[in-house]
């Protein structure tokens, strides 16, 4: 069972009773605005997460991957770039893309199915959602090999799994990430299970331990404790933009719900697991920490709260009322430049779509 | 006019490739130091620099994988795989990612990426360095392939493909690197005039009788079969793009000819010759006098090399072929 005995090697700085712990190494001041802030975001995200969820089982939705449990990691590590860093998540990561700009409704849209997408990658400075598993940690390392050709000061950071490291792509990047030296940040979300598997089950080393392969430092932080992601992050983004390469970055965390709205996790995890995960929940342990520090009170929790079921309504109406596509716009931007196929099918469905018109015609 | 290589137009192209765009950047197994096992990239890295012709490490879905990321900032990669059989690897990153990347993102990001390939059996060697896997990127929507034929098809393909927004699978016919021709460097190849059309089949010998449409290695195998065909008159068209296929060209010889023979050295089931056969049987029904037939590799894995000239269509199987096109 991943019981989290792990968390006692990881970073922390903010106990999951919600108190400041001091780290030899590690250590991140914030105003108390930024910690309300990060608290405002987590809320939201999770606030945003649990609609989608009901959205899916109200047939709103095609599938919803959750973030549930993982939003100290996402926000946390997110919140640390700048705009012109660029950030390359997966399915799962809405605290990435929401720190990033990404709209509420831009991040659903895919999964309702009117998009292949979302959003534009290059305005948010953020990646569509990498499906195949993998595949984007490559991407990133590319990317940042570009941003080393430009001489410029921009970090890159990539978003997998745990589940993920099993895979050719993601050993490729931090090859290629180390032999290019590339400014980017490897940052591993441990959160215990891919879909049906747990850890043990797969690969058994510790994952952060393997960046020493590779030739570059690792580090194992408390996932959902945003004040240690941060602090961890940032380091590893001022050794990306310094010229010093990449970091893998791993975040111990859980995830507390289903690998997606299509799965149930009841047939392979225990309910206990869950209850021990419960207890380090990332957003109540910030709230705690706000509350006793007096930085945030009563009355600013109700107004997020109430903030958050605003987002509800507005996700939920803007989901409803997202405009479906022509069936012709299948044939768009399949291609930069004209494509004699396509043209050809283009104009052979409108054909068809038309000729039934004609029929029904009087 | 310079004769040379198809080897060396294509080193001539690439290099006029980067001297045109600072944002062509190149990426690798070897390619750099050595100059690429086929030195392909002879001298680039020398004269450009190690940023800018890269060294790879021996990963290709990191190679292509990577050419994505570089892409998205912006550049114009050019990506060597090593060998045909060696392609597969980098099959998920080209098919998912590379292929997908500019309609997922609703044609906000552009995917220029060139993946070249030396392709083809004929040269001896031994398994994986013989294959032909074409089909699998023409049937892939969002990649176009590309196959040169002679030395200045090379070396005006190479820039087209490179200066194109589209990703480009670039299939070079290995056993034709050390063919020679005429090669026109003066020759502005990202001229929009029509007769520099990467895309269009180029028809290179105009018959009457029997059309034989063909590419990459093929090319010089079907020039030298119609040249020795005594009893019909042969066209051959070098389609030269994979996809788009430029069937317009196709069906405007088969109106003319009656008769069409595909030939490819890639295995027959659900081929390039499948595709084109059936779309000139829909456009050209009421003119064709035959089938139309195919010469191609048999449908067995690529045969040890002491059997592959059994296995390539040569020009005695290109005959046959017109004959019995002549014969229904």
């Amino acid at each position: 069972m991943s019981d989290g005995s792990r968390v006692a090697s990881a970073v922390q700085l903010l106990s999951p009773e919600g108190e400041r712990v001091p780290h030899g190494r590690y250590e991140i001041t914030l105003r108390d605005s930024e910690l309300r802030e990060l608290y405002r975001d987590m809320v939201l995200v999770r606030r945003l997460d649990t609609e989608a969820t009901a959205l899916q089982r109200q047939g709103e939705l095609g599938l919803w991957a959750s973030s549930l449990g993982q939003e100290a990691a996402q926000v946390g590590s997110a919140r640390c770039l700048r705009p012109t860093d660029f950030a390359f998540p997966t399915y799962r990561d809405h605290g990435v893309t929401w720190s990033r700009g990404v709209q509420p409704l831009e991040i659903l849209a895919m999964f309702r199915g009117v998009t292949n997408g979302g959003w534009d990658p290059i305005e948010r400075g953020c990646a569509i959602y990498t499906i195949v598993i993998g595949n984007q940690a490559l991407h990133a390392a590319g990317y940042a090999m570009g941003v080393h050709l430009d001489g410029s000061d921009d970090a890159v950071i990539a978003y997998f799994g745990d589940g993920a490291t099993d895979e050719g792509d993601v050993n490729e990047a931090f090859v290629f990430g180390s032999v290019f030296n590339a400014p980017v940040v490897f940052f591993c979300q441990n959160n215990q299970w891919a879909i049906s598997q747990p850890r043990e089950r797969r690969n058994p080393g510790l994952i952060h331990e393997r960046a020493a392969g590779f030739g570059f430092p690792g580090v194992l932080v408390d996932g959902n404790d945003i004040l240690a992601v941060m602090a961890v992050t940032r380091e590893a983004l001022e050794r990306a933009r310094s010229g010093g390469g990449p970091t893998l970055v791993e975040a111990y965390t859980y995830r507390m719900a289903a690998h997606t709205t299509s799965d149930d996790p009841t047939r392979y995890r225990h309910a206990e697991e869950l209850e021990i995960w419960r207890l380090r929940d990332p957003i109540e342990r910030l709230k705690v920490f706000l509350a006793r520090q007096g930085i945030a009170d009563r009355h600013y929790f109700d107004q997020i709260d109430h903030e958050a079921n605003e987002l509800a309504v507005f996700v939920r109406d803007g989901v409803r009322a997202m405009v479906e596509p022509s069936a012709g716009s299948m044939f768009d931007h399949v291609y930069a430049e004209s494509h004699p196929l396509l043209d050809e099918q283009r104009r052979r469905l409108r054909d068809y779509e038309a000729s039934f018109v004609e029929e029904l015609s009087p | 006019m310079t004769t040379m290589t198809m080897a060396k137009a294509l080193n001539s192209g690439l290099r006029k490739a980067m001297e045109r765009d600072s944002k062509v950047v190149m990426l690798g197994e070897d390619i750099g130091r050595l100059g690429g096992v086929f030195r392909i990239t002879d001298g680039l890295q020398k004269d450009f620099g190690e940023h800018r012709v890269m060294d790879s490490p021996l990963a290709e879905s990191g190679i292509v994988g990577a050419a994505v990321g570089l892409a998205m900032r912006g550049y114009r990669p050019v990506v060597e795989i090593q060998f045909d059989g060696f392609v597969y690897p980098a099959f998920d990153q080209i098919v998912s990612q590379v292929a997908k990347m500019h309609r997922r993102t609703e044609g906000t990001v552009r995917m220029p990426i060139v993946i070249r390939i030396p392709f083809g059996g004929g040269i001896g060697a031994v398994e994986h360095h013989s294959e032909s896997p074409e089909a699998y990127f023409a049937h892939t929507a969002g990649l176009r392939v590309l196959c040169p034929s002679d030395p200045q098809a090379a070396y005006a393909t190479i820039q087209q493909a490179i200066a194109c927004d589209d990703p480009v699978v670039y299939f070079e016919p290995k056993r034709r690197y050390w063919d020679k021709g005429e090669v026109d460097e003066g020759f502005d190849a990202l001229d929009t005039g029509g007769s520099a059309d990467p895309w269009r089949a180029r028809v290179l010998q105009v018959g009457t009788d029997v059309t034989v449409a063909c590419y990459g290695p093929m090319v010089r195998t079907c020039i030298d079969a119609a040249r020795a065909s005594t009893e019909a008159s042969v066209e051959v068209i070098d389609l030269q793009s994979l996809s788009p296929l430029d069937i317009d060209t196709v069906a405007a010889s088969v109106e003319r000819t009656g008769r069409l023979v595909v030939v490819h050295e890639a295995a027959a089931n659900v081929g390039l010759g499948a595709e084109i056969a059936a779309r000139v049987t829909e456009r050209c029904f009421y003119e064709l006098e035959a089938p139309v037939l195919r010469v191609t590799g048999y449908d067995t894995p690529y045969p040890a090399s002491r059997l592959e000239e059994h296995f390539l269509p040569d020009l005695d199987r290109v005959l046959d072929a017109v004959d019995r096109a002549m014969a229904y």
